[in-house]
């Protein structure tokens, strides 16, 4: 993979580290009793304590704490007992109180490692430094009027996780890969549902470039990106935006930017210009948040089997290979599904069916495997017919459509349209005869040492019988029949 | 009527309770009374119609057998409480009009006990001050003169409505809140009993918050007894606050019968501060020599850090009333003054809502908190309180409470140190390492100042142990014996 | 340590408090006489002192995770000084 950029003065590394900010899965949120559902009509998911009103004081879920510490686990990082709040003072809109609360000094998690899955198989180790948990802000819409901006506090005091990597990503595919495999471990362990298109994880990429081997240049961070090709696509754009300032001459400003989706571009964010100044502290209305061992031991405990464990499980297991592995653990149900359907059959064909036929249909309708139009059980049905010879692999395909298109057995379909294979062998040898005989110039061509012409007789044998010949046979009898 | 307006909260409650006059008479009167002393300037809000109505209910409780432990009793709130769908202004410009729709735990406890609003007592904004003066609704007046005198002197702060309202019976009881002295301070100067109870034992829940790790709310009463009986109805557990402590809460007043006898007394040398005058000396002497009598102890102790809580205090206080007065932002609730850009709204809107001790504070806040002076100050600030914390813990190996006196001086003129920041923080130099500590400590009126004026000792106990610290505030009322009070001066104009 | 015009006025402009240029001066001079007094704890020696994170001697206590708030849409706006269609309005914020 090309992983260097090409600029006038020659060739650039990428270094992109993310701070993805995850909406924890809780019912209510972080420090009050107010619903965190998205969708709600504006404000009525309000409590007081959002609000920032007068007098307020946050008290914190439990789930919330939970969830940070099982999602801590499942990045194989290290669990901080004592952690502490503060608050990260600046005044904004959104932010009723002036300040966010967050973890600063002594956040919940420490370091821990997350493993990319990349193409043909081939991982890669990213470091995480922490994850705190800390208040989501409200939202501001500014294209209700045009001398206005409207706020509306639901988001406020949602729990987020803010996980941050270290700046081991050197491509665009990396970052794309992180966020995928961070957000398959998040769905595994049910801390957040991961969907970005509802604002459920955002991401700040934080890129800078520099000439292979030379220290870190300066950073810019672009905020809030909500999707994974966005943050592709801005970082692409950010790390030739800064080859070529630095190319031309100029150097890279320590900002925060924004990327416009439309444009395909990010710009300086004016709203963070001001000098940077949180005056963090520790929240007075808040005490140390301890984590007892019980808690982690027994959260350890009931985790679920995750991504890289769930992969090569399914290597070893099921002897497939790395890459349709990697695949097929992105998502749990995937697996789920792959195992299903493996389950008593050829493991290999198993895969290939549900990584490749199966999966290409889902990726053209837009669906989920959860919402298969074929069962596993039904795909099993399929596998099974191909394995006892019953249909042809090229014959399944047919098989494979139809079942998309009516739900109906395999079995069934082969029955109703007559696919059964033939493994008769008088029979193959009568189509067999039939061909050679129309042939005879081909026939003497072959015999007067043309090998090449046994693909042809093959096709024209398989044409013949409407393609259920089984191929096996077909090959065998012809070799015998050509022999003379 | 000025009997009513006389009773103690015990004897208002020993009156109702008997049948010899109802709560509406009772409340009555004070509502009259509240009325007519509009030049003292102790109410923000006055709540009459509110009062009455409470005080029927109140009697049509009683009359079916449902008594609470304040059944009826007519109380002053400072208006730093939220009390729901009441004008609620922290005494600053920049909550206008602000109703909350919600009460605090403390005034909720207080209703669900039977008590009475009459209004909200002024203070200074936010609780940043000593002396009332820094009240966007003017300063209040100490209904006490010195004798032949009739300038007017501050009540002390920041709940100088509430102790005014108290001292010139307005009220027969009200709330403070105390963050660095605001309810001690002004008990000494109004000749009334106040009451900060340790750090968590009171919820903050309600309460406008200006130094969140130091604010506590407490009773303000005219005698001992009574802030037995309303702190065992303001105190208690509120899952509200995470600060708020599991504690049972005593009968304070049953506590009340034990004498002082066999306690140990410890009088801390770094209280007798450069300045202090004498007469401050000697009343300290006399409550030595009074709780003697009372049989108890008086043991010499030292508290070394004494000195550094205020500087200490005034880098902690700020720091977190800077990020707490954040929310006052002309968004959400209050004042908001018009201007084309966000970030201009927010600066026009606080600087017209906030007076200057709080815009001066919430300055000196910021700067502690920026970067690069948050060791310096902050954690400096910090590492002090445990340097006070440790010494406090150390003297109660060896005392079961500790005498001092509260302020340094008797109350003084209305705009004598207004231009002075740091000689009006001075006022705080004997209450505020209570603050820091987060333990109780209670002021007492024990005499008068040469002039005529009132003076307080403090007392201060372990955490949670108010029953200790109550004794012995008792033994010194009692031994004090003092019958004055205010003339109703105000009333004749 | 003694405050300067410019620092007063970066500091108002974080504490978001609109300071009229002639206050600069006579602000600066004040805050300074609070810090230099404050400065007294310069003497005390907290090399060895772990600062106090507070005088409750507990930790966090856990909420359950309940829906118990919200849906009060009117009481939340009720006091805003500008509100339209269920949102605070503010002036027009530029990102
Ligand atoms: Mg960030
Ligand atoms: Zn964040």
């Amino acid at each position: 993979m090309a992983t260097l950029l090409h600029g006038a003065t020659g060739e650039w590394e990428m270094v992109i580290g993310l701070e993805v900010h995850a909406q924890v899965t809780s019912k209510a949120k972080l420090f009050s009793g107010a619903a965190t559902e998205f969708g709600a009509e504006p404000n009525t998911q309000v409590s007081f304590v959002d609000a920032g009103m007068p007098g307020m004081l946050p008290v914190i879920n439990r789930v919330c704490v939970e969830q940070a510490v099982r999602t801590g686990l499942g990045l194989k990082a290290q669990i901080n007992k004592v952690s502490v709040f503060d608050r990260k003072n600046y005044f904004y809109a959104d932010l009723p109180a002036g300040y966010q609360i967050s973890q600063y000094l002594q956040p919940i998690v420490g370091k821990g490692t997350i493993i990319l899955d990349l193409a043909g198989g081939e991982t890669r180790e990213v470091g995480i430094t922490r994850l705190h948990l800390e208040q989501d802000a409200g939202k501001s819409l500014h294209d209700q009027d045009p001398s206005s901006s409207f706020v509306d506090l639901n988001r406020a005091g949602v729990a987020l996780m803010e996980i941050v990597s270290e700046p081991d990503m050197r491509t665009a595919e990396e970052a794309g890969a992180y966020l995928r495999k961070l957000r398959s471990i998040l769905r595994y362990l049910g801390t957040c549902d991961g969907n970005m298109e509802q604002g459920s994880m955002r991401a700040d990429v934080n890129v800078s470039v520099r000439k292979p081997g030379a220290p870190f240049g300066t950073r810019c961070e672009i905020k809030n990106v909500n999707s994974i090709r966005y943050v592709q696509q801005a970082i692409e754009y950010e790390a030739r935006r800064q080859i070529d300032i630095i190319e031309d001459g100029g150097t890279i400003k320590q900002e925060t930017r924004l990327y416009d989706a439309r444009k395909g571009e990010t710009r300086s964010m004016r709203s963070k210009e001001d000098a940077h100044d949180y005056r963090y502290f520790p929240d007075p209305d808040l005490l140390p948040l301890v984590v007892q061992d019980g808690l982690i031991k027994s959260i350890a405990e009931s985790l679920p089997e995750l991504p890289d464990e769930k992969k090569a499980r399914l290597v070893r297991d099921y002897g497939i290979p790395l890459y349709d592995a990697s695949v097929l653990i992105l998502e749990k149900e995937r697996a789920d599904f792959f195992e299903a359907v493996a389950k008593g059959r050829d493991s290999k064909l198993s895969a290939n069916w549900v990584t490749g036929e199966l999966f290409a249909a889902l990726n053209k309708t837009g669906r989920d495997v959860t919402d298969s139009p074929i069962s596993a059980a039904k795909l099993g049905g399929l596998i099974d017919l191909i394995s006892d010879n019953t249909i042809s692999g090229r014959i399944a395909k047919d098989v494979f459509e139809i079942m998309l298109e009516t739900g109906k057995d395999a079995g069934a379909i082969v029955e109703e349209k007559g696919l059964r294979q033939v493994t008769d062998t008088g029979a193959i040898e009568g189509v067999i005869d039939a061909v050679l005989a129309a042939n005879a110039d081909k026939l003497a061509e072959y015999r007067s040492g043309k090998d090449k012409l046994f693909g042809f007789f093959v096709g024209q044998v398989m044409k013949q019988s409407g393609g259920k010949a089984n191929p096996a046979l077909v090959n065998e009898l012809l070799k015998k029949k050509l022999a003379g | 009527m000025s009997a009513f307006t006389d009773l103690t909260l015990t004897a208002a409650l020993e009156g109702l309770a008997k049948g010899d006059f109802t709560s509406v008479e009772l409340t009555r009167a004070h509502v009259e009374a509240v009325e007519a002393a509009r030049g003292l300037n102790a109410f923000v809000t006055e709540t009459p119609d509110q009062a009455l109505k409470m005080a029927a209910e109140s009697d049509t409780r009683r009359k079916a057998g449902t008594v609470g432990l304040m059944e009826g009793v007519p109380l002053a709130i400072k208006d730093l409480f939220c009390t729901k769908g009441v004008l609620t202004t922290a005494s600053s410009h920049i909550l206008d009009g602000f109703k909350p729709p919600y009460e605090s735990t403390v005034t909720a406890n207080l209703w669900k006990a039977g008590a009475v609003m009459l209004g909200k007592t002024n203070l200074d904004e936010f609780a940043m001050g000593s002396s009332n003066e820094t009240s966007y609704y003017g300063g209040v007046v100490n209904p006490w003169r010195k004798p032949g005198d009739n300038k007017n002197l501050v009540p002390g702060g920041s709940s100088g409505g509430s102790a005014t309202a108290v001292a010139a019976r307005l009220a027969i009881a009200a709330t403070g809140t105390d963050t660095g002295g605001s309810i001690r301070q002004p008990a000494a100067f109004t000749g009334t009993v106040g009451l900060k109870p340790t750090y968590g034992r009171c919820s903050r829940f309600g309460i406008v918050a200006f130094a969140s790790s130091l604010d506590q709310a407490g009773p303000m009463t005219r005698t001992i007894d009574d802030a037995a009986v309303m702190m065992r109805v303001m105190a208690g557990f509120d899952d509200k606050d995470s600060t708020s402590v599991d504690i049972a809460v005593p009968d304070y007043r049953a506590d009340l019968a034990q004498s002082v006898k066999g306690l140990r007394i410890g009088i801390p040398k770094e209280y007798r501060v450069d300045g202090m005058p004498a007469e401050i000396d000697a009343l300290w002497q006399q409550g030595m020599e009074w709780l003697k009598a009372a049989g108890a102890e008086v043991k010499d102790i030292s508290l070394p850090h004494t000195q550094y809580a205020l500087p200490a205090y005034y880098i902690v206080a700020p720091a977190e009333a800077s990020s707490n007065l954040a929310r006052y932002d002309g968004v959400r609730f209050g004042l908001r003054v018009p201007a084309d850009e966000l970030a201009d709204m927010y600066a026009q809107t606080r600087a017209a809502g906030f007076g200057a001790e709080v815009r001066r504070r919430i300055l000196i806040g910021t700067y502690v908190l920026s970067a690069g002076y948050y060791d310096a100050y902050y954690v400096k600030a910090q590492k002090i309180r445990t340097l006070i914390l440790n010494d406090f813990t150390k003297a109660f190996e060896s005392v079961d409470a500790i005498l001092t006196p509260t302020t340094p001086t008797a109350a003084f003129g209305l705009g004598d140190k207004v231009d002075d920041p740091v000689s009006m923080y001075l006022n705080d130099v004997l209450t505020v390492p209570v603050n820091m500590a987060g333990l109780p400590g209670l002021s007492v009126p024990a005499g008068l100042s040469k002039e005529g004026l009132p003076l307080g000792l403090q007392v201060i106990g372990k955490p949670f142990d108010e029953s200790t610290v109550l004794r012995v505030g008792k033994a010194i009322e009692d031994a004090a014996a003092l019958k004055q009070k205010p003339e109703a001066w105000w009333r004749a104009a | 340590m003694s405050l300067d015009k410019a620092t007063v006025a970066h500091i108002a402009k974080l504490a978001r408090i609109a300071v009229p240029e002639q206050d600069l001066p006579g602000l600066a001079t004040e805050l300074s006489g609070i810090l230099k007094w404050i400065e007294q704890l310069d003497s005390v020696d907290t090399s060895k002192v772990e600062p106090l994170s507070s005088v409750v001697n507990a930790t966090l206590r856990f909420r359950e995770d309940n829906i118990t708030d919200g849906g009060q849409r009117d009481a939340v706006l009720a006091n805003a000084p500008v509100s339209a269609q269920g949102f605070f309005v503010v002036p027009k914020v530029v990102e």
